[in-house]
């Protein structure tokens, strides 16, 4: 019972909170509303016994890239975007590929027999996904730390203003 | 009781949200908040199926974190190509960035 209360009431702030994302014509508005979306998806990790992944999330995702998209909007014109023309032409278009595919998606994934476990998570899964990234998956572990090397780089030579 | 096709609806939503935001939105910077909506939307799929269809080895949850790092990458990359286009172009608005079309 308190679990699909705490769903319907993360899932109405996400959704709502992706419509203010997609739609608002302030850049600002838009960009500080991606923040609750990005907190009500670490309220589904916690549902799904993910905590280690709702840390990362608020860090990461909630914290780091919103502020960094935040500085980028008001490093450029007009800041706010208020002044001109938000969306293109491709409106009535966009948003009819949107419907069928969600449409779509919703049932082809609710009309699939899931084959469902009765097992459940590791007791302690920071450990799990800790151990893996030392064992099983050493070699994606280290290739994620070579292309952040490597965008880390990219990045600041990109954006350097030139000589 | 909450199963998995609840999740999987949610994130089927938000990601249609995310991708409404790349195909009609013309600044940069929009167009790059609805990819982080779309990555959020396959990570839930991927903790989802992991408690739902194969706990054990927490596959999932290293996709997911996987997922979260090659976001960053992308934000700190995508962001910086804004900053340098409105440098060289004094534009944010992607159909007026069109200089290599012919």
């Amino acid at each position: 019972m308190a679990e699909a209360v705490a769903f319907y009431g993360l899932t109405a702030v996400a959704l709502g909170a992706s419509l203010m994302v997609v739609l608002s014509r302030n850049m600002v508005h838009a960009a500080v509303s991606l923040i609750p979306v990005l907190l009500a998806i670490a309220g589904y990790y916690v549902l799904l016994g993910a905590e280690f992944l709702a840390a990362i999330q608020i860090l990461i995702y909630a914290g780091a890239i919103t502020v960094l998209i935040l500085f980028v909007i008001l490093l450029t014109e007009g800041a706010t975007g208020l002044r001109v023309r938000p969306r293109n032409e491709q409106v009535p278009l966009g948003a009819i590929t949107c419907l069928v595919l969600a449409a779509l998606l919703i049932a082809v994934l609710t009309r699939t027999p899931w084959p469902q476990t009765r097992s459940s998570l590791p007791e302690y899964n920071p450990g799990a996904v800790g151990e893996s990234f030392l064992t099983a998956y050493v070699l994606p572990f280290e290739a994620m730390s070579l292309l952040i090397v490597a965008c880390l780089v990219g990045a600041i030579v990109v954006a350097r203003r030139e000589e | 009781m909450i199963g998995l096709e609840h999740y999987l609806v949610s994130s089927a939503l938000l990601f249609a949200a995310g991708l409404f935001a790349v195909l009609t939105r013309r600044n940069a910077v929009a167009i790059l908040m609805g990819i982080e909506l779309m990555l959020n939307a396959a990570n839930i799929n991927f903790v989802a199926f992991t408690k739902f269809v194969s706990p054990e080895l927490v596959r999932g949850h290293i996709a997911a974190l996987i997922v979260i790092a090659l976001a960053a990458c992308e934000a700190a990359v995508g962001l910086a190509l804004v900053i340098s286009a409105y440098r060289h172009l004094e534009t944010v608005q992607v159909d007026e960035i069109n200089l290599m079309k012919w």
